[in-house]
């Protein structure tokens, strides 16, 4: 680790010489333990990689939760000025995928004496797992509204409410969508699966709130110790992927053609100025607008399955939306960088947006205070609410972690731990776990992630975010 | 003789391929795929799909391949079992089989979400006893 210098408590710096073809040097934001877990699985030589990309800007960047991924590392953080490039690569296969917090009034008392039929509820109103069909069916000419319109032409479609818009990442709708951009094969994939959590780690969870750290901020996002809260994981689905799938082609074109050398050919991407990237960026707005929708859809469904199982209206029990944000995504910002505004377009892979008080992307219930930050944990681990900080904007182009990075790969996970061991001991900490597959179970226990905590206090000493609120699962649904 | 390993990674799942031919590379991973998402051997072959790919080398050729069969898996909700596989220059056109998805009884594991250009290679393989053929592929789950 000679290579790597460390230039504060939580910042290192990867020099350019680290790897030759480096443009900029890379930054990454951790401790000593996940410095050494990063180092350890290649994902600092994906740091290094990025630098390679044209046109990129001040640093290469690594978030707290940084592991190895393909091409870009998840929890790579990215900005590409106008001359130079888009990768689909950096934005990831699984197109905004994200996650929302719906809150309740309710507390642990209310809802623990018939828990197990809530999820039962949960369960049969939310659809989950490979291959399950969603309950909206969305034929070609619906879905383009949907690909243009998000979580607005969802609420309008009935699935939700308009004061919901309010409390989304970009209102709810990503600009520059063109459903002209986006393949035959994208809508076949999309016209079932609206309103589908899917597998790996996405999730309901139902959560408590067990401490608040910021007082007044939680005051204004209406989060309080003792909160049952429901927390959705889940993207774009098949949607993402072939939107992902089909430019990851078209660009590796384009890198043929050009005679750019990669150091991996899933970096492939395009000149910002192309029509290919155009093109990317509208399909990506497309998948984007999916899935809020489809994160728009679930909420619709858990509010639903509460009502059911409380016999009470969901605005009655409280069921307000606190915050809905994508973790894979790429937008045109502004930033300050080195004395100068410039216009740029930031990847964020597996790294969510940090934007500060007083922040124009910040909503206007929320512009006091500054955006929420939802983390989600790993499976019986606690989940967070952070809120942007102003030295994020200078530190990180208004970035944080999204959540816990693996350590541990999926086959090892199955070889060490058992589905039905760990099924009980979540059990017996008083979580209920509706799981599709037990045997797939291992694969997703804590043990194979990072200490969300940590990451999340990294972040923290590194000012990119603040803990407002710590929540912990008593109920989890996973396809 | 084809064949093809899993290959342990931290966040995703790669799968290594061989054959004789490079049809049964294109074949064996498939079948490869098959395995890590689903018990192949508790598919049956009932329905058919033939599919026409092309692209500019044999790694594109690869990545189309495979992320055409998981788009008739997630929008016909079809699992695949069969491949049979007949490669010209860059291109292929193959004829697979399977049956709607069936979570009791198919035993469903990974959800495979795409297959990436990370560290994908097609090459000749003359370490063996035989020539032939080997494949890498790393899927994001």
């Amino acid at each position: 680790m000679a290579e790597l210098k460390r230039v504060s408590a939580y910042k290192w710096e990867l020099p350019i010489e680290f790897k030759r073809g480096m443009r900029v040097p890379g930054t990454i934001f951790a401790d000593d333990k996940l410095v050494e877990q990063a180092f350890g699985d290649r994902a600092l030589e994906q740091v290094a990689n990025v630098a390679f990309l044209p046109g990129i800007v001040y640093r290469s960047m690594a978030m707290p939760d940084i592991h190895w991924g393909y091409g870009f590392p998840i929890g790579g953080v990215a900005a590409f000025e106008p001359g130079g490039v888009v990768s689909p690569g950096g934005v990831g296969f699984d197109i905004s995928c994200g996650v929302r917090l719906v809150k309740t009034n309710l507390e642990e008392k209310d809802v623990r004496p018939r828990l197990r039929e809530l999820v039962g509820e949960l369960a049969a109103n939310v659809p989950k797992g490979l291959g399950t069909r969603g309950q909206i069916s969305t034929p070609e000419s619906l879905l383009k509204k949907v690909f243009t319109g998000g979580a607005r032409q969802v609420i309008h479609m009935g699935y939700g409410r308009d004061d919901d818009l309010e409390h989304i990442e970009g209102g709810g709708v990503y600009p520059g969508a063109d459903p002209e951009r986006v393949s035959e094969r994208a809508f076949l994939r999309g016209k079932d699966q609206l309103g589908t959590v899917g597998s790996g780690n996405h999730f309901v969870e139902v959560q408590v709130v067990e401490k608040v750290f910021l007082p007044d901020v939680a005051a204004v996002f209406g989060v309080s110790e003792g909160q049952v809260t429901v927390m959705i994981h889940s993207g774009s689905r098949g949607v993402g992927h072939q939107i992902a799938t089909d430019y990851l082609q078209v660009m590796d074109r384009v890198v043929h053609r050009s005679g750019i050398v990669l150091p991996d050919r899933q970096l492939a991407c395009a000149p910002l100025d192309s029509a290919e990237a155009s093109d990317y960026l509208a399909a990506m707005a497309c998948a984007c607008n999916y899935a809020v929708s489809n994160r728009q859809a679930l909420m619709h469904w858990v509010r639903h399955s509460f009502e059911r199982h409380f016999s009470s209206a969901e605005r009655r029990l409280g069921m307000d939306l606190l915050f809905d944000l994508s973790h894979n995504v790429a937008r045109m910002e502004t930033h300050q960088v080195e004395g100068k505004q410039m216009r740029l377009c930031v990847h964020r892979k597996g790294a969510t947006a940090s934007f500060p008080a007083g922040h124009a992307d910040v909503p206007p219930v929320y512009r006091d205070v500054g955006q929420p930050v939802l983390i989600p944990g790993d499976m019986g681990t606690h989940s967070y609410v952070l809120v942007g900080t102003e030295t994020a904007m200078s530190e990180s182009f208004g970035s944080t972690c999204h959540g816990a990075g693996r350590t541990m790969s999926r086959s090892k996970a199955r070889k060490t731990i058992r589905g039905d061991e760990l099924m009980n001991r979540l059990e017996s900490q008083g979580i209920i776990v509706d799981a599709g597959k037990i045997s797939q179970l291992a694969e997703e226990a804590p043990e194979a992630y990072k200490d969300v905590s940590r990451v999340v206090d990294v972040c923290e000493g590194a000012g990119l975010s603040r803990k407002v609120a710590m929540m912990r699962p008593i109920a989890v649904l996973k396809g | 003789m084809a064949g093809f390993r899993t290959i342990e990674h931290t966040a995703d799942i790669g799968i290594e391929a061989w054959g004789a031919a490079l049809d049964e590379v294109y074949e064996a991973a498939a079948l490869g795929m098959t395995y890590l998402m689903a018990d192949a051997e508790r598919i049956e072959p009932r329905v058919s799909r033939d599919i026409s790919v092309s692209a500019g080398d044999l790694e594109e050729l690869m990545f189309a391949w495979l992320n055409e069969l998981l788009f008739i898996i997630d929008a016909d909700g079809l699992l695949l079992c069969e491949f049979e596989v007949t490669v010209e220059d860059t291109s292929l056109e193959a004829v697979v089989r399977g049956e709607p998805i069936d979570p009791g009884k198919h035993g469903l594991k990974i959800d495979i979400k795409a297959a990436t250009y990370h560290d994908l290679t097609v090459e000749r393989d003359d370490t063996g006893e035989q020539e032939g053929w080997t494949a890498r592929i790393i899927f994001d789950v």
